[in-house]
């Protein structure tokens, strides 16, 4: 049953949009400076729940895939978002907001960077052991 | 139907994502080329449709659904982490790098595309 993996992710991957567009229509208060803070949370959030997926399944191998492929390739894959990043630093770039641009950079990055760790260092119980992930 | 065009969108654009990511048959070892080239193209082409200014619902469908699902963030999040814990370094800075200044690149470059073919 090979499509039933494409329908994990796909289902996965519908909620995981739906859940975006809600978070992007939460107004922050904070429209007037400009960061984008949707984004930033999303990806910042998917980051660390990935991180933790990943970490249990260092910690428990026997995991089933199909929760790595609903919810992780799916849901969590389909919640954060590279293509709408990388187009608010070019957005913001070109408003010369390069203020912004550090800052939504460094929060992007190093937040990210750390906010997996931090999900991973839970899931974990702090072992690293390699896994073959889908 | 605002909700049915970015669920629609989503569903298509994972499966593509994963499709592609098995298509690519690459070792954990290596580099993360799928998910590396699925983030540029999809920078490339929300680029383009920004710069195009193409109807809400084909930006609902297209733009936040499929190319928000097709990319991700927590990913290449994910698999920067592993290099860091398995010490590579270099490898976790190139990744890093190439994957920030050509996907802005690209991001830039469709919608200047976008922009001169929606005039």
């Amino acid at each position: 049953m090979i499509y039933m993996k494409y329908l994990a992710v796909g289902i996965g991957g519908i909620i995981g949009s739906l859940l975006r567009f809600f978070v992007s229509n939460i107004h922050f208060g904070l429209s007037d400076e400009y960061l984008p803070l949707d984004t930033l949370i999303v990806n910042l959030l998917g980051s660390y729940l990935l991180g933790l997926l990943t970490g249990l399944y260092s910690r428990f191998p026997k995991l089933p895939s199909y929760i790595q492929l609903s919810i992780g390739t799916g849901l969590i894959g389909s919640f954060t978002t590279f293509s709408t990043f990388s187009n608010e630093m070019v957005q913001l770039m070109l408003d010369k907001l390069y203020m912004q641009v550090f800052i939504y950079f460094i929060g992007s990055f190093i937040g990210g960077l750390g906010m997996a760790y931090i999900g991973f260092l839970i899931g974990s119980g702090g072992k690293w052991k390699k896994v073959m992930s889908e | 139907m605002t909700i049915l065009y970015v669920a629609i969108g989503g569903f298509l654009g994972s499966i593509a994502r994963y499709t592609f990511s098995k298509f690519i048959k690459i070792s954990e070892s290596q580099f993360p080329i799928p998910t590396f080239i699925v983030n540029i193209i999809g920078s490339f082409f929300l680029g383009f449709i920004i710069g195009a200014s193409i109807p809400t619902g084909m930006n609902l469908f297209f733009g936040i659904g499929f190319l928000g699902s097709f990319t991700t963030y927590s990913t290449f999040m994910v698999e920067n982490m592993k290099m860091i814990l398995e010490n590579n370094y270099k490898k976790m800075f190139l990744y890093t790098c190439l994957s920030y200044i050509i996907g802005i690149t690209f991001a830039l470059g469709g919608l200047t595309i976008g922009i001169s073919i929606g005039k």
